[in-house]
């Protein structure tokens, strides 16, 4: 106890000293913006970040899996180009409405929050723009009626989570319920058809041998693409969801960016209301039932991180094509619903699950780093 | 990036000379020696956190560990209480060498921490937070009533038989949560039990009753680590006191009431690291008020603060954790909303919100660099531009190129290291994370700079750059107020320096009239040689 004092040996080393004082030189500035700006410009296309581009080629992985699968059990239909080519479609065609709900939903989560609301809000957009008295406007009427009816209700679920400061789980909740019931009420519960011709178009068409309805899926995702990757928007997005007081630090104004990224949900959702609209040809309340789930899921299986800050829209719209292949695969096989149900819980716990070990790399390399500042 | 050995460079003539090591009487302390460390290391990745400490523990004392902050005080209680494991040297707990391979296994040898922040489940009851991990049990369900029984014996023991075991922790004052995690400490019968800064949550008149209490603990044998920052109550409740700094044990076993002040200071404080600082500009030509803030206030943090930086000039705060120092940045900032006072900037009033605050010029690094600055898997440039890229955007359009362009240029003047602009900033090592938050600032017109605590984990080398870059940037005309709980870091860079505490200002002076012994007094006791030169 008395012979405490450690036994210092260890000379001084003196602090490097910068080699020069860092004030800007002009001179150097300007040759690194040349520099900068060449790779800059080439790289316009490249967009997301290298570990999202490697998940995205996993997803495709994964995909041309399920179509093997597929040409392994149904040789005969495989083998014939015509059908093959009709099979595309047909998955696009069935991805293509919850796709342009999942890219909305993907900004949600990078965003930092969530939105059960998306199928309801679909079900509500459809129901109104189908009343009677919003189709004697005729199509253009019904169009904006529901993107409308979309953003309005978008707009309420962010100014509570934002500015009411709801969990978005809980606001979202809540709307799945009020939207679904104001749509009943709506409709009186009843089937609305669309007598607009131009709407029942929509899905009926082709343009080029391709459904309209896939242009507008390519639409909404080429959209999506270049909101998150080239735009201020995108940008806000990311940092709002990656560190929200970093975001807040830096002068971002994190409430109203969360505002209008529930708002931009609710403009897909109102979208894929005149998509779904015009596939059925008629609304009811009961419509994009547990789209939410789908459009989650797909999400996340395409690499967004639940906890927000990262996610791409190809993956998004990867996962969403992989669910519809899925769909299609056990179609074509004349397997169950049920059995296909299975599958795909089967998939988003795998997807989760490489998801977290992934997380958890990262998370501790942050510990690691953590314990270095600690005292 | 990591430089340990600059780090843990000690200068044998700086520790011993002015400062010989006291030796305490023998027979201070009755009680067998429980806890015995020897030349414990301990080392994270770029950081020596504890270089060889010393401290030895005796049944029925109050030891207190005495340092500054970065000292290794957190370190060393982690290391008592199994969070991490030390890398060498060697730990006796009552005799025998002893590792603690997690936080259970200390708990069953006796050792119990109570940490700053009180680590309690607000919404269980008394009883439940006192024996939760080692519930009674029988047949897989909790015997309640047994729980009940023994947390009301423990509660009379520590002298609040009042509180009662079924009460919801959250309804308890702040006193009454400490005395439920003294309870908890008791339920598993610690031996030592370790408090990290208890009375920095108290009332003043509070204090006096956790005194109480750890005199009836000590009295039944039960040893305990005092950890706190004001002196006046290390006197009052100490029975010997360890001083650590830079990771070392400097003075052992001090008797705790009659050594002197000016000696625990100077062992906190002896240098060992020779700071570099960059000179001070001779010509003082005062430039124009840029920030004048009046009368500021926000209940329970500090009140009624007064101060101005002019442009071109460095101002600096002093002030331990706690004495809302942090609290008044961000306020400033319009991170927090003032509840009294006003903020401004060249002379017009700012209105409420960061937005405004950086529209008028000013830019923050905040505390924690990690959770309130970065997006730490995002690319480097994108975080150098997180304030400014709606600036080079046109149309909503961001310019990753000339975003890039303007990061290298940023991660050129201040010397990045990698320079890879592309590469995630959890890449990065502390220094260079920290460069890049100054950075940010330094696109985009930044008049006033906020910095609050610049230099935490950064090493040394990256440490005199980073002084470098914002001794030239005031040189360039941009006021900076810097906070800081390394007082010679203040000293040293500041050209005037505010000392803060509970709060308040309690002085102000320009860094040439303050030295380290008299800012250290002011932070820690104030009662001392308050407004005296030391």
């Amino acid at each position: 106890m008395s012979d405490a004092t450690p036994s210092p040996t260890a000379t001084p080393e003196r602090p490097r000293l910068p080699a020069q004082s860092p004030p800007v030189d002009p001179a150097k500035t300007a040759a690194a913006s040349d520099k900068a700006a060449g790779t800059g410009r080439l790289s316009w296309w490249r967009g997301d970040s290298g570990d999202g581009a490697k998940r995205n080629l996993g997803l495709i992985g994964v995909l041309a899996a399920l179509i093997l699968v597929g040409a392994i059990t149904k040789p005969d239909l495989y083998g014939d180009p015509t059908w093959v080519w009709n099979n595309v479609l047909a998955i696009l065609q069935l991805a293509s409405v919850v796709g342009v709900v999942t890219v909305g939903m993907t900004f949600v989560i990078i965003g930092g929050g969530i939105d059960l609301s998306v199928g309801a809000i679909v079900a509500l957009a459809g129901v109104w723009c189908t009343t009677v008295a919003t189709q004697s406007y005729g199509a253009g009427g019904m169009i904006f009626t529901a993107l409308v009816v979309g953003i309005c209700v978008g707009l309420v679920n962010g100014v509570l989570i934002s500015y009411g400061r709801l969990v978005p789980f809980i606001a979202t909740l809540a709307m799945l319920v009020a939207a679904r019931g104001l749509a009943a009420s709506i409709s009186n519960k009843q089937t609305q058809v669309s007598s607009s011709t131009f709407i029942n178009d929509i899905a009926a068409r082709k343009v080029i041998g391709i459904p309209i309805l896939v242009y507008i899926l390519g639409a909404v995702v080429v959209a999506g693409w270049i909101l998150l990757n080239r735009t201020t928007f995108g940008r806000r997005t990311i940092a709002v969801g990656g560190n929200p007081e970093a975001a807040r630090l830096a002068g971002i104004n994190v409430r109203r960016h969360t505002m209008l990224l529930y708002a931009l949900s609710g403009l897909c959702c109102g979208i894929a209301a005149i998509m779904l609209t015009s596939q059925a040809t008629s609304a009811q309340a009961a419509m994009a039932n547990l789209y939410e789930l789908d459009a989650i899921a797909a999400a996340i299986i395409g690499g967004t991180l639940l906890s927000g800050g990262r996610g791409t829209v190809v993956g998004s719209l990867l996962g969403v094509i992989i669910f519809a292949t899925i769909t299609n695969l056990f179609a074509i096989n004349g397997l169950s619903i049920e059995a296909q149900n299975m599958v795909k819980g089967g998939i988003i716990v795998a997807a989760v699950l490489i998801q977290q070990f992934q997380f958890k790399s990262v998370t501790r390399l942050l510990a690691r780093n953590r314990v270095t500042t600690a005292t | 990036m990591a430089l340990p050995e600059e780090t843990t460079a000690t200068d044998p003539a700086e520790v011993g000379v002015e400062a010989p090591l006291v030796e305490a009487p023998p027979d201070t302390v009755a009680g067998e020696v429980v806890l015995r460390l020897t030349d414990v290391v301990k080392t994270f990745p770029g950081v020596r956190a504890l270089d060889g400490v010393q401290l030895e523990v005796r049944a029925g004392e109050v030891h207190c560990l005495l340092g500054q902050n970065g000292a290794g005080k957190s370190t060393l209680i982690k290391v008592l209480s199994g969070v991490h494991q030390p890398d060498a040297g060697q730990v006796q707990w009552r005799g025998e060498p002893a590792t603690f391979a997690n936080p259970q296994a200390a708990m069953k040898a006796g050792i119990a921490t109570i940490y700053q922040e009180l680590d309690l489940v607000e919404d269980l009851s008394v009883a439940e937070n006192a024996f939760l991990g080692h519930e009674h049990r029988r047949f897989g369900f909790v015997r309640r009533g047994r729980m009940a029984r023994q947390t009301r014996q423990i509660l009379s023991r520590l002298g609040h038989g009042e509180i009662p075991p079924g009460r919801m922790v959250r309804s308890l004052p702040a006193a009454g949560k400490q005395i439920v995690s003294m309870a908890r400490a008791l339920s598993h019968e610690a031996r030592l039990i370790i408090m990290d800064e208890p009375s920095a949550v108290l009332a003043h008149d509070e204090v006096g009753n956790l005194f109480r209490i750890i005199r009836e603990l000590t009295a039944q044998g039960i040893a305990v680590i005092y950890i706190s920052h004001r002196l006046e109550e290390i006197r009052e409740i100490g029975d010997r006191v360890t001083v650590l700094k830079d990771g070392r044990t400097t003075a052992a076993n001090l008797p705790a009431r009659d050594t002197p002040t000016r000696d625990l200071v100077s062992r906190m404080t002896g240098r060992t690291i020779e700071y570099v600082f960059p000179d001070r500009p001779v010509d003082e030509g005062a430039g124009a008020d840029l920030l004048q803030v009046e009368g500021l206030t926000r209940t329970g943090e500090f009140a009624d603060v007064s101060l101005n930086v002019r442009a071109g000039e460095i101002v600096g705060i002093a002030g331990l954790v706690g004495s809302g120092r942090s609290e008044l940045l961000e306020t400033i900032y319009g991170a927090r909303l003032a509840e009294a006072g006003s903020v401004r900037m060249d002379g017009k009033v700012l209105r409420p919100g960061v937005g405004a605050a950086v529209r008028a010029g000013m830019g923050m690094a905040p505390e924690e660099r990690k959770s309130q600055a970065l997006l730490l898997g995002e690319p480097i440039y994108r975080n150098v531009t997180l304030a400014t890229f709606g600036r080079y955007a046109r149309l909503g359009f961001t310019d990753a190129a000339k975003e890039r362009a303007e990061a290298n240029r940023i991660a050129e003047s201040l010397e990045l290291r990698p320079r890879d602009v592309d590469r995630p900033v959890r890449t990065l090592s502390g220094g260079n994370q920290q460069k890049v938050v100054v950075g940010r600032w330094l696109l985009g017109g930044t008049k006033l700079l906020l910095l609050d605590e610049p230099t935490r984990g950064v090493d040394v080398g990256a440490r005199a750059e980073l002084y470098q870059v914002i001794r030239s940037l005031a040189a360039q005309g941009v006021g900076v107020l810097l906070v800081s709980s390394e007082v010679p870091e203040v000293l040293g860079l500041a050209d005037r320096v505010l000392v803060m505490r509970e709060g308040r200002v309690v002085r102000e002076a320009a860094a040439g009239e303050l030295d380290e012994n008299t800012v250290l007094d002011l932070v820690m006791a104030g009662s001392l040689m308050e407004g005296a030169p030391a």
